[in-house]
């Protein structure tokens, strides 16, 4: 009993953040507040959708066509829309402020556009779904296929911050913006950087996740909302962070549904949540300001 | 300058357009047409429902009704018009796009929103300005009180009482021959739907010497259910009652087809007459049993059901889609025999019931539709009340998951 709930609080865990992850790189790094986050992650899903029920193209391959078209996308959205509020903006709050404002108006936009073509029906696709036997714990294969994205994403992007150039740059960038350009880092291009590979990552996040839950146009809230309790709880900007917050919750939610009463998952959620705002308001992994 | 020209010209076209669309409104008054109104949830949380029971109902009807030239008042033809709003899945919002409609838009008829909260929460004021409310997705054990304090409203979908009882007495029926034991396992969505029901189930589960081994909720939205499920195979009850929203519900048997938890009687909540769910298992449906079912036998039903997937893309569902159909030819009906577009007089004539309608002769309220309900060979079938005509025989024990496709 307990290690079937600490494996599916594991992959639970890996779920909420891989949703997770592409938000803490926006906002920790580009300092764009994305509202249309979830929407974004729901279109992917869609995308795999018809790829898989139309076209016969398996969700994992068609990776290979989502993830550059998301980065393509994303890095338009920053381009068009939200380099105006970055030159306007006067500083850190005013930013924020604004692309709540604008991406507020874009996550309607998206919806929109997703209802006039899919309706507002639930969606739901077959893949992957056979059992696979972990330490005598049966696991849906598509779950892990999640949870393997989620820990070479994490401990991928942690590296690749904390051991190259670009990385050191784009933490640069992160942790001051202004005294960055100092030494010749192209703020702009590192924080348009960020965003298209945030988008990305949502991408895969929104893709991996359709295999499992049903979705509908109007859920993408739903993931920004569970993405936000990861990125504030793991610390902004911070990949590793984010992986090890959303297993804490995973695990806790699954161990409190087994032993406890699964009416309960939530309240565990918020109450996580809050120990660690009171006694590290930066989040687990998050510098002081 | 050349903005200021730029603005006129805008000016003058907007001002045109207004003024030609007041002139067609006004064009369209004159040659008297039946307003409909709804307010209905497009997006939010409760579109997906919506999008599955009602709207495409409501759409098909007034398509239906406008291409046979209109609904046949006294000796004339008068098409339908709609005024829709998107209530966002809020009742707040329900309500002011209903009072728009009646002081504003002064419609014939309103129909119902989408879901119990919604219908709830309208009901007061349709009943205060006179209007009739055909509740088409409502579930609640206040039912008939209701419809006693508001004269015009019919409850279509009747209380989560029946649904229960009506369940547990067929599970009696299957304890008394010897086929199940008395465990069963019950989870329920911690949300209006799954609280009536789980009430309403526990009670009469175990009035009938069931015992209740698992009894417990989960938050509503959740969907990673596993771990309940994991639970609940070690407990070693024959029946497996879950009283779901429609994610809980795919998310469920997806999680018992993955831990093989193979109960001789798999029950689930809302969701499971939706064609998405075939759609979804296949042939992994077969055996799982539900609230509502169709006799798709009845020639009546089985081209109701032909003419929605050529309409709306989909079958419709097996509950509430059907219910739904019968109150809107019901009211189409009530218009035609009553001879005139009266609020008064086709409320009366409503109330009157004896419709002809896919339900058989009906009148909204009624609760002459199946309880329980099986997937059996890819369709969605009556099983209980088993004094119904064309009940079907039990699929069992449900056959063994057999796996992903």
């Amino acid at each position: 009993m307990l290690s079937y709930a600490l494996l599916s609080g594991i992959t639970l865990g890996g779920m909420y953040a891989l949703v997770a992850m592409g938000l803490t790189l926006q906002y920790g790094v580009s300092r764009i507040m994305n509202l249309a986050y979830g929407e974004l992650m729901i279109v992917a899903s869609f995308i795999a959708f018809v790829f898989m029920t139309a076209l016969g193209i398996n969700p994992i391959l068609g990776l290979l066509i989502i993830i550059p078209l998301s980065f393509a996308l994303n890095w338009g959205i920053y381009r068009f829309l939200l380099t105006p509020l970055v030159a306007r903006a006067k500083n850190r709050g005013m930013l924020e402020v604004d692309s709540i404002l604008a991406t507020f108006g874009l996550l309607f936009i998206v919806q929109g556009v997703l209802l006039v073509w899919f309706g507002g029906n639930y969606y739901s696709y077959d893949f992957l779904n056979d059992a696979v036997d972990v330490f005598g714990a049966a696991i849906a294969a598509n779950r892990l296929v999640a949870l393997g994205f989620a820990v070479v994403i994490g401990l991928g992007f942690y590296l690749i911050l904390t051991r190259t150039r670009i990385g050191t740059a784009l933490r640069a960038v992160a942790v001051d913006p202004t005294s960055a350009r100092l030494v010749a880092i192209d703020v702009n291009f590192a924080a348009c950087f960020a965003f298209a590979l945030g988008g990305a990552v949502a991408a895969v996040g929104g893709v991996l996740v359709s295999m499992f839950l049903t979705f509908s146009t109007s859920m993408g809230v739903v993931f920004t909302m569970k993405a936000l309790i990861v990125v504030i709880m793991g610390g902004v900007g911070n990949l590793l962070g984010a992986l090890i917050a959303g297993l804490i919750l995973g695990i806790a939610e699954s161990l409190v549904a087994t032993y406890i009463d699964p009416g309960l998952t939530i309240a565990v959620t918020y109450v996580i949540f809050l120990l660690v705002l009171l006694i590290k308001p930066s989040g687990l992994f998050g510098r002081t300001a | 300058m050349q903005i200021s020209a730029k603005l006129r010209i805008a000016t003058i076209a907007a001002a045109t357009t207004a003024l030609m669309s007041t002139a067609t409104l006004f064009g369209a008054n004159a040659q008297e047409t039946y307003r409909i109104g709804y307010a209905i949830s497009k997006t939010g949380p409760g579109a997906p429902g919506a999008a599955t029971s009602t709207t495409p109902n409501y759409e098909m009807w007034v398509k239906e009704i406008n291409d046979a030239g209109g609904l046949k008042v006294g000796d004339k033809q008068i098409p339908i018009e709609v005024v829709e709003y998107d209530d966002r899945s809020s009742s707040e919002e329900a309500v002011r796009a209903v009072e728009r409609l009646i002081n504003q838009d002064k419609v014939d008829f309103i129909l119902s929103p989408w879901g119990t909260g919604m219908n709830l929460a309208v009901a007061p004021i349709l009943d205060r300005a006179g209007y009739a409310h055909l509740a088409g997705t409502a579930v609640t054990d206040k039912a008939p009180q209701l419809a006693q304090r508001w004269k015009n409203s019919y409850w279509l979908l009747g209380t989560g009482e029946q649904y229960a009882v009506e369940m547990a007495e067929f599970l009696k029926g299957l304890k008394d021959a010897g086929k199940i034991n008395d465990k069963v396992a019950m989870i329920a969505v911690a949300d209006g739907f799954g609280i009536e029901l789980s009430k309403a189930g526990r009670a009469a589960l175990e009035d009938r010497d069931f015992d209740l081994v698992y009894d417990k909720t989960y938050p509503l939205g959740s969907q990673d259910l596993a771990t309940i499920v994991n639970d609940i195979k070690s407990l070693g009850a024959d029946t497996f009652v879950a009283f779901s929203y429609p994610p809980g519900t795919l998310g469920l048997t997806e999680q018992s087809r993955v831990l093989g938890f193979n109960p001789k009687v798999f029950y689930a909540g809302v969701g499971t007459a939706f064609p998405l769910y075939k759609d979804r298992f296949g042939a992994d449906a077969e055996g799982v049993v539900s609230l509502g079912g169709a006799s798709e036998n009845d020639p009546k039903i089985a081209d109701y059901i032909k003419r929605h997937i050529a309409f709306a893309g989909r079958e419709p569902d097996r509950w509430a889609s059907i219910v739904n159909w019968a109150s809107l030819q019901s009211l189409q009906q009530a218009i035609e025999r009553a001879g005139s577009t009266d609020r008064e007089a086709v409320n009366a004539e409503l109330a009157k019931g004896g419709f002809d309608t896919i339900l058989g002769t009906y009148k909204p309220g009624d609760q002459t539709f199946w309880q329980v309900g099986q997937w059996q060979d890819g369709k969605f079938v009556g099983v209980a009340p088993t004094s119904m005509e064309g009940a079907h025989e039990l699929v069992f024990p449900k056959p063994a998951w057999k796996g992903a496709n």
